[in-house]
């Protein structure tokens, strides 16, 4: 597992929620600060992909683990 | 890059259908959009302080109904009293489960970010409407005023 500086759980939560959780999160962090999400809803995978190339924050790792979706995004 | 712009007509205020609007408008605003919903006839609803939103399956055949009702309750059945109020608690109960969000939750992040709300000032005096039960973060304007923004969107929808 990569270093990260902040952690969001959003565990249980459904689209649009963990984009928009991140969003917020990743507006209180520095440029270059990386954030690891954690994600249940299956759709999350493709959502930050598309979140990450559209907002121009790089989506640096996502991966499934123990039925759970893990995704690192490094702030622009 | 120019920031780009969504617009939505949200005319629907149904529990269901109060999702969508809510949902796009957040989302294009976390991805950066600049939005704005224009709010007409029975989407007026779903700017009231105090929602009362329900969903009904009545001249809705797709709505999936539970433990297959759909399948063996008479359409006429849901006509009778209390079925609507039983069908929303249910949906809500149902959302909740699954994690998805309320639309008041989805309201105030929309909120949050700085989505614009416009009322239909038309359907406020066609219903007479109380202004007084909207919330506050709101514009009232009409039909132009919405084309000054849909005409510069990249994205416009009807709701």
């Amino acid at each position: 597992m990569a270093d990260f500086d902040q952690e969001l759980d959003a565990s249980g939560l459904n689209c649009p929620l963990p984009i928009l959780r991140a969003k917020k999160t990743l507006n209180a962090m520095a440029s270059g600060q990386v954030l690891h999400i954690v994600a249940t809803d299956p759709g999350s995978v493709k959502d930050f992909d598309a979140f990450a190339k559209q907002t121009g924050n790089e989506l640096t790792e996502s991966r499934e683990e123990g039925g759970k979706f893990h995704f690192l995004i490094k702030k622009s | 890059m120019e920031q780009k712009k969504l617009a939505i007509i949200a005319t629907k205020g149904s529990l269901d259908w109060a999702y969508p609007p809510f949902i796009l408008a957040s989302t294009a605003s976390a991805l950066g959009y600049e939005t704005q919903i224009f709010f007409t006839f029975y989407g007026l609803q779903l700017l009231k302080k105090k929602l009362a939103l329900e969903v009904t399956p009545l001249g809705n055949p797709g709505m999936p109904m539970p433990m297959g009702m759909e399948k063996w309750f008479p359409v006429l059945g849901m006509t009778l009293p209390g079925m609507q109020g039983m069908m929303t608690a249910m949906m809500k109960k149902k959302m909740k489960d699954k994690g998805v969000a309320s639309i008041e939750e989805l309201r105030d992040l929309c909120l949050e970010a700085e989505v614009k709300l416009i009322a239909c000032q038309m359907t406020v005096d066609l219903f007479d409407m109380d202004k007084t039960d909207f919330i506050a973060d709101l514009e009232y304007a009409g039909a132009a005023a919405f084309f000054e923004f849909a005409g510069e969107s990249d994205i416009c929808l009807y709701i």
